[in-house]
């Protein structure tokens, strides 16, 4: 029997799973439109490859992936492109990001019958590795991270432990403990291809205690394999990676290092079966489990739902009584966040949709002043003083903040949970955090810029010495020149140097015509000419109704020259050369 | 449907300020009722004297520094003091004598400071000393308990607090003042004396083990956790074992006498434990609570005092934010050193 680690911290809040376990995964059907945001992953945004009115079919590639952290993206049902704009997309800033919207025909058309690689072992790693690229999938846990990018690590750096993350131990959320009861055979064969990508030399898979029917049902499926299926008692937040790793080795993630920098990978359990359906079906990602659940639904449960479903469709299915919820929620109550309304889409990340009514998460009372109680130091999984931390981040102490490892918080919301003082600590963590990350980068800004300065101010120093030494060196050598002369009396330096100036002056006379008075004619015709030409095209413009910058510039350009061509007439002796 | 938008955590548990202040009354429950069995009546008018004066006090300083009366007053903090600081004076004091006191507590240490959560110092324990260094005289004048003397009903503990000039006080010794003030006894020949009991003195033994119960209580509800208290008691019984010089006529006192006499188990467990004044870390509340411990040791055998814990929590508390310095935990990910493991 594996020993099983404690992590410092966490915390018992009420589960509130069964509601949502009550009926197996029902499927979301095709809702009349799909919105579906180019920014689902972390990284840059995948680039569109359709436009509005194009006709699209289910598995189809409608947008690529932009450089190496970034993931394609794929039609999940046949449609017409409606539009690619902004519309609001799930995020904690509740802002609009470009989406791509398809209107469903509700034939839900294959683009072809994708091609899978059944036999993946004969295969190598990096074909993998690109099937689960260009199947678009991103790490379903939460986070989502390209599930590839992750996958091919960094090179050298030896993986001897995957992790397969069960625990699940947000309240509400069942979307995992589902997918584990109905679909541990899928899972299991994701886990294998993980496995003959990474090599590693164990296979954990760590799952809280509270899920009896899921560890029954993977026990089963991994009978005979060496995975290990390792129960532990519940406990927030065993779930995050952190916490599990500890869980399971007993080893810590270095402060500001990968788990990769300890030779572990955590994948979630989702994440498994989107790889198993990419390499062994070709399919790409383009629906997930999602729960449904709160008070304010009659019927909440598990849905298989295609991406861009908006959350209104789910909920409708699921009974939604919208007069009695005033949040709405995308994730679970410790780490979800509220979204801005209903027509949010669901996305590659969204595990949970949180309907509670107003009685179930009332509005929290004010804050009162914090006794330094100590509860949320007790809570922190991160061993942080989470009430320190609370005073240096009023008083924007930064060096202390650092200081007390803020950058470590995890914002599981342990300490604000137990806070007696209903102090919203999380919040204040999360505007701390930005607000030092914008000093760094504002920092960093002046410092190129001083750096900058500084290779300037050496460079104009540098030339001037150069200058110097070849003045010195010249004078050094016409005294030697001198010495010569003196000594021979062959050739009068001062009479050589007079007969070299004036050939020089010759030489300028011939060449520079914009001197003399007949270039100075020269070039007032050639302004008036292109004062007529500028002139034209200006008119021309008006009369087409040219974009209103074009015309501006053209007036602008016409004013220049008329100045110009007036000071040149006015003082042909003091004018510029053009 | 306008939806709101709140940032997570959006659970929340059921704990707060006034559920954690309340507790903290009800454990008193236990020592309070063997301080009246004991020695009459007197503490408990002072409790209910000081917790009025104190609540006309907090009101005060909220109107005066312009905060909402009903928020601020409903989180009990007053009460606690005021019953900290009744309970810590002797019985049958003057009106005046904890007026004062209380005063001292919440205008001076609690909201000079800024209020709740923000006094450097534990405000009932400056209400203590400020009266203990100006009126040395009422403030070491203690009620013979139970057995030794008439035990005074309620009506002359309201006498002697209210009509103090008509009230004819009887007051004696202490065990600890006994045991400090002995240089010709061998232990064994003092405890003679009908003062003390089985472990320490009469009446105190008892308030004591009632103050633990109540202590045990908070625990046991994880209303502070078990280091600083753990940590006092610890260092108080090793530098009473370290001195206890086989009870010869210089001892100081066994440590048990020194574990269930004057105000220990209350201030291991109700005054140590004021989570604002002390420190923050595990290993700094067990460096804090080992501090108060010594010191207490310290002040009782070699100090003027009757008693020493106020005097130590004082200095303990101004120690905290140094503790804190150097306690700061090892966070997830960094080694012992404060870099990465």
């Amino acid at each position: 029997m594996r020993r099983i680690h404690d992590f410092h911290g966490g915390i018992h809040p009420a589960e509130n799973k069964l509601q949502s376990l009550a009926t197996g995964i029902r499927p979301a059907g095709i809702p009349s439109q799909l919105i579906l945001p180019l920014a689902q992953h972390i990284g840059a945004p995948s680039q569109p490859l359709v436009s509005p009115g194009d006709r699209v079919l289910k598995g189809q590639l409608i947008a690529s992936a932009a450089g190496h952290v970034s993931v394609p993206l794929h039609a999940p049902s046949s449609g017409q492109i409606l539009a690619i704009e902004d519309r609001p997309v799930p995020h904690p800033s509740g802002y609009s990001a470009p989406c791509v919207v398809i209107e469903c025909d509700g034939r839900d058309e294959w683009v072809e019958e994708p091609s899978g690689i059944r036999n993946y072992r004969a295969c190598e790693p990096s074909a993998l590795l690109e099937k689960i690229r260009s199947a678009g999938i991103a790490g379903m846990g939460g986070a989502g991270f390209p599930t590839a990018v992750k996958l091919a690590g960094k090179p050298g750096a030896g993986i001897t432990t995957l992790i397969i993350n069960g625990t699940e131990c947000e309240p509400y959320i069942t979307a995992d403990d589902i997918l584990m009861q109905e679909r541990a055979a899928d899972i299991l064969a994701g886990v294998d291809i993980m496995r003959h990508i990474l090599k590693p030399q164990e296979i954990l898979f760590g799952i809280e205690d509270n899920k009896p029917a899921a560890i029954a049902a993977l026990k089963t499926a991994a009978a005979g394999s060496d995975v290990e299926i390792i129960t532990f008692p519940t406990k927030y937040p065993s779930g995050g990676e952190k916490q599990l790793i500890e869980i399971l080795t007993g080893k810590q993630v270095p402060s500001g290092g990968l788990p990769a920098d300890i030779g572990v990978i955590c994948q979630n359990v989702g994440t498994a079966v989107a790889v198993r359906n990419a390499v062994i079906y070709g399919r790409p990602l383009i629906s997930r489990i999602t729960t449904v659940t709160g008070d304010a639904v009659t019927a909440p449960g598990n849905f298989e739902v295609l991406l861009g479903t908006p959350m209104a469709h789910l909920l409708a299915l699921a009974g939604f009584s919208a007069e009695k919820c005033e949040r709405l929620i995308m994730g679970g109550p410790m780490m979800g966040f509220t979204v801005s309304g209903a027509e949010v889409p669901v996305v590659k990340t969204t595990n949970c949709v949180l309907a509670p009514t107003t009685r179930e998460m009332p509005t929290p009372p004010p804050a009162q002043p914090c006794i330094r109680c100590g509860l949320c130091a007790q809570a922190c999984p991160a061993s942080l003083l989470p009430q320190q931390l609370f005073w240096f981040a009023q008083g924007k102490e930064f060096d202390k903040l650092e200081q007390h490892n803020l950058f470590d918080c995890i914002e599981c919301g342990a300490c604000s949970w137990v806070c007696p003082s209903h102090i919203p600590l999380v919040q204040y963590y999360r505007a701390a955090k930005a607000d030092i990350v914008k000093q760094r980068r504002d920092h960093e800004k002046s410092e190129q810029a001083r750096l900058r300065f500084e290779a300037r101010q050496e460079r104009i120093a540098r030339e001037e010495a150069e200058r110097e030494a070849k003045r010195a060196a010249r004078k050094q050598a016409a005294e030697k020149r001198a010495e010569l002369a003196a000594e021979g009396g062959d050739e009068d330096p001062v009479q050589a140097a007079i007969e070299r100036a004036r050939a020089r002056k010759t030489a300028q006379q011939g060449t520079a015509p914009a001197n003399t008075p007949d270039g100075g004619v020269k070039q007032l015709a050639a302004l008036r000419e292109k004062l007529a030409k500028t002139e034209q095209r200006l008119a021309l413009s008006r009369e087409a109704g040219e974009d209103n910058k074009i015309v501006t510039a053209l007036e602008a350009t016409v004013q220049r020259l008329r100045d110009r061509i007036s000071a040149a007439e006015q003082s042909p002796a003091e004018r510029e050369t053009p | 449907m306008t939806l709101i938008r709140i940032s997570s955590p959006h659970a929340h548990g059921s704990d707060s300020t006034a559920s954690v202040m309340r507790r903290v009354l009800i454990a008193t429950v236990p020592g309070v009722i063997a301080l009246t069995w004991f020695f009459g009546f007197g503490s408990l008018v002072n409790i209910i004297w000081a917790s009025l004066v104190a609540v006309a006090c907090e009101a005060l300083a909220l109107t005066l520094r312009r905060k909402p009366l009903g928020f601020y007053l409903q989180d009990y903090s007053a009460l606690v003091t005021a019953t900290l600081l009744g309970i810590a004076l002797p019985p049958y004091a003057p009106w005046w004598l904890i007026a004062i006191g209380v005063a001292s507590a919440i205008l001076m240490a609690k909201h000079l400071y800024g209020g709740l959560g923000y006094n450097p110092f534990n405000p009932a324990m400056v209400g203590y000393v400020v009266l203990l260094i100006s009126f040395p005289v009422q403030m070491t004048a203690w009620a013979p308990p139970r057995g030794l003397g008439e035990v005074p009903g309620l009506l002359q503990a309201l006498q002697a607090c209210f009509l103090p000039a008509q009230y004819d006080a009887v007051t004696m010794a202490t065990p600890l003042d006994m045991v400090r003030q002995n240089n010709s006894l061998l232990l064994e020949d003092l405890w003679r004396d009908p003062l003390f009991g089985r472990w320490a003195g009469i009446g105190w033994e008892w308030v004591n083990l009632a103050f633990l119960a109540g202590g045990l209580w908070l625990l046991y509800r994880r209303v502070f956790s078990w280091h600083a208290p753990v940590a006092m008691l610890a260092s108080l019984g090793l530098m009473a074992a370290l001195f206890y010089d086989g009870g010869s006529s210089a001892s100081g006192g066994s440590p048990l006498f020194h574990l269930l006499s004057g105000a220990t188990m209350f201030g291991a467990f109700f005054i140590i434990t004021d989570p604002v004044s002390s420190a923050v870390s595990v290993r700094g509340r067990l460096i804090f609570g080992a501090l108060i411990g010594t010191l207490v040791y310290l002040i009782r055998a070699w100090g003027n005092y009757p008693d020493a814990v106020a005097f130590a929590v004082l200095v303990a508390n101004f120690s905290a934010p140094f503790i804190d310095h150097y306690t700061q935990p090892r966070s997830y990910g960094h080694s012992k050193s404060g870099g990465q493991p």
